[in-house]
Formats: C-alpha cells, sequence, structure tokens
C-alpha cells in the first residue's frame, strides 16, 4: 500500500502528464488546420496537372518512343522503396502504419527474388527500417530542418530519385505514405511514381483535342520529371496533414487516459486518508477507554 | 468589354489568381503568345518569363519560371511551377532563381545544356524586363 505523500506525488505527476498532452494536442489541431490548408492549397494544381498529363501518357503510351520514366527501363528486377513518415514520434500508429506497409511489400518483393532498395524520408521510418532492413537502406532525406513543407522539399526528394532513376540503379520507384481521411483515420498508401502511373482521368478529358507547343513529345519529356514531384509533393502533404491528425487523437486519448488515472488515484487517495482517520480515532478512544 | 474567359494561375503550394479575362499573354517555349476566349485548345509548356493577364478588372503581370500552360474551351489555366505577382519578386528571391538557374546549366548533361543555358538567359530577361538585375 503507498502512502498518501507516494499518492500525492503520483497525482501531481500525472497532472502534469495531462497539461503537456493536452497542449500537444492543441499544437497538432492547429498545425492540423494549417497542413490541412496547405493541401486544399495544391489540390487545383495536382489535379489539372494529373488531367493533362495521363491524357499525355494515354496517348504516348504505346508508342515505342515514349519516354522511360512513362515506360519503364522494360524490367521490374530493382524495386526502389520510398518510405516517407514524420520526423517526430508521438502521433499514434502514424509511423508505424507506414512501416508495416512498407516492410509487408518489400518482404513481398524479395519473396519474389527482386532486389530491393530503401530511400526513408523523415527519421522514424529510418529508426524502424534500420531494424531488419538496414542492408536495403541507401539514402535518407532529412526533413527535420524545414518547419513547412514546401515544393521545393519534393522538388528536391524528385531529383535525388530521379537522378538515381537515370543512372540505372532502379526501375520501379513506390512512395509509402499516409492518405488523410479525416482525424482519427488515415490510411497508408502505396503509389508508384516511376514508371508513371496515372488514374484514369475519364473519357471527358480525352475528347478535347489540343495543339502542343513544340510538340507532344517535347511536353511530356518536360512533365514527367515534374509530374514524379508534383506526386510527391502531393504525398507529403497528405502525410503531414495525417501526421498532425494521428497525434491529435493520440493526445486526445492520452489526455483522456491521464484524466481517468487522475481519478482513480484521488480515489485511491481519499480512502487511504479515511483509513489514516478512522485507525487514529480507533487509537484515541481505545486509549481513553483503558484508563 | 469584349467576352471573356475564365483564367487561373495556380502553382503547387497556392492558387495565384482566378479571374476572368479578356486576354492573356503567356511566355511559352517557343516563343509568346497571347490566348483570348475561344482560342484553338492548345498546350505550350512555358519558359520563365512575364505572364501579362488583361479582363474587366485591369491588368496584373505575374513572373513564372516554367510550367505549362492550358488553353481550353473553358478558359485558361496556366500551371508554374513558381509564380509570383510580379510586385512581389524581390531582388533577392530573384537572384536565387537566377543562381539556380546557374547551378542547373553548370551541372547540366550535354544534351541537356543547351535548353538550361536558355532557361538561364531567359531568366536574365526576365529581370531587366522588371527592373531586377542578375550579378
Amino acid at each position: 500500500m503507498p502512502s498518501l505523500k507516494d499518492l500525492k506525488n503520483r497525482i501531481s505527476s500525472v497532472k502534469s502528464t495531462r497539461k503537456i498532452t493536452k497542449a500537444m494536442q492543441m499544437v497538432a489541431a492547429a498545425k492540423l488546420r494549417r497542413a490541412q490548408e496547405a493541401a486544399e492549397m495544391s489540390r487545383p494544381y495536382t489535379e489539372r496537372f494529373n488531367a493533362v498529363l495521363g491524357g499525355l501518357a494515354a496517348a504516348a503510351k504505346d508508342s515505342p518512343s515514349a519516354p522511360r520514366l512513362l515506360a519503364g527501363t522494360g524490367s521490374d528486377k530493382v524495386h526502389l522503396l520510398v518510405v516517407m513518415t514524420a520526423e517526430r514520434g508521438l502521433c499514434g500508429g502514424f509511423n508505424s502504419s507506414i512501416v508495416k506497409l512498407a516492410r509487408t511489400r518489400a518482404d513481398l518483393l524479395l519473396a519474389q527474388g527482386k532486389t530491393v532498395k530503401i530511400l526513408t524520408v523523415g527519421k522514424k521510418g529510418r529508426e524502424q527500417l534500420r531494424r531488419g532492413y538496414a542492408e536495403y537502406l541507401i539514402g535518407h532525406v532529412d526533413l527535420s530542418a524545414a518547419k513547412n513543407i514546401g515544393y521545393d522539399n519534393a522538388h528536391e526528394i524528385a531529383k535525388g530519385i530521379l537522378s538515381r532513376f537515370d543512372a540505372g540503379e532502379f526501375d520501379v520507384a513506390t512512395i509509402f505514405f499516409n492518405r488523410f481521411q479525416s482525424v482519427i483515420s488515415q490510411v497508408p498508401t502505396a503509389q508508384q511514381i516511376i514508371p508513371a502511373s496515372f488514374e484514369d482521368t475519364g473519357a471527358s478529358e480525352g475528347s478535347t483535342l489540343y495543339d502542343y507547343e513544340p510538340s507532344e513529345e517535347a511536353i511530356l519529356a518536360d512533365l514527367l520529371p515534374r509530374g514524379a514531384a508534383t506526386q510527391i509533393f502531393a504525398a507529403l502533404l497528405e502525410n503531414a496533414a495525417s501526421e498532425q491528425g494521428a497525434r491529435m487523437s493520440a493526445m486526445d486519448n492520452a489526455t483522456r487516459n491521464a484524466g481517468e488515472m487522475i481519478e482513480k488515484l484521488t480515489i485511491e487517495y481519499n480512502r487511504s486518508r479515511q483509513a489514516v482517520i478512522t485507525n487514529e480515532l480507533i487509537e484515541i478512544i481505545s486509549g481513553a477507554e483503558a484508563l | 468589354m469584349a467576352e471573356t474567359m475564365q483564367f487561373d494561375l495556380v502553382s503547387p503550394e497556392r492558387r495565384l489568381a482566378s479571374v476572368k479575362a479578356s486576354a492573356v499573354q503567356i511566355p511559352g517555349a517557343d516563343g509568346d503568345m497571347t490566348a483570348m476566349p475561344d482560342h484553338a485548345p492548345t498546350i505550350t509548356t512555358l519558359r520563365p518569363g512575364l505572364l501579362t493577364v488583361s479582363g474587366p478588372e485591369g491588368t496584373a503581370e505575374y513572373v513564372v519560371t516554367g510550367g505549362f500552360a492550358e488553353i481550353g474551351s473553358g478558359g485558361t489555366t496556366v500551371l508554374a511551377e513558381r509564380a509570383f505577382a510580379k510586385g512581389d519578386l524581390t531582388q533577392e528571391t530573384f537572384d536565387a532563381l537566377v543562381a539556380e538557374a546557374r547551378t542547373a546549366h553548370a551541372e547540366a548533361t550535354p544534351d541537356a545544356v543547351d535548353a538550361a543555358a536558355k532557361v538561364l538567359a531567359d531568366m536574365v530577361a526576365v529581370g531587366s524586363e522588371i527592373g531586377l538585375s542578375a550579378n
């Protein structure tokens, strides 16, 4: 049975923990709103971009002169997994769920006899993947210096990936990130970026016949590298929003748990205080009776 | 005022403009072009240059560094990798842009060096056009 003083100390320590988690939750909520706004802002660009590029790509896909970024290298021996996670923890299952998806994919590819290379974005993913997958890690992108994710960050990552591709280091690149659905639900997603794949943009897009300047091929060759950057940027933004959402709900749970714990401890404290008082009274009374 | 069309200028980070325009002058990779309502559907890549939008609300100028423009039946959409309202582009930002183009030029592979040189020249040209010097 802990003493009264111990209980009091525990209550006050849980109370400070609750204050911290509460503050973190509110910070995450504010950051989430900003991240969501950023994701909202980028949507028009991404949508138009993918529509145009999708139309172009659909037309060029079958031609033998299609760029390698679109048609692929002709083999799928070497896979690059780009695992995007957060720089910080305390956000529930956010990082683990991405890593788990990447791990499953890596195991599957390895079982098929393919070569796997892993590029990590964000510290947490690298820490988790270093256990067991250390030999596949080929690089790491540190985003801890970037306070707000900008297009430049995505551009840098894309440039690194593309130069690896040009050097023939891999055949297929897939990015792993969490798609933001709501504060309580984020869906770990794998998206192939090289060779470029596009969701069907629908027949209405393809029905307009465009003039192309300079030429269709030149535009496609110009846009495909940007396409990779755009997809990475969109993924980074989704990830940022998901991270804050996950942190917010994790901290909300933590705050609630701390509250419950404080209640329980307070009851226990009151009970033992009563017991002490009762004991003292019994002692006094029995002492008086003995006289 | 003659009829107008929808004009959107978007960068990956935000939407810079969404207005009605009667004419949009676009710095296309193969030369400037002006899009007016009912222009034939066209997709063109951009070079660094000055984008001029004239409409009922007056004229606005933007500096774009690259990307592409889609002129369709619904209007004109410019997707610029980076875009600034002309007045917002500071000497500092411009210096960074020029420096970036220089690095790209210096690092370019032999078959891409011409394109990089053109980007650099265009970037410098934009600067002199809006009164910023590339040093």
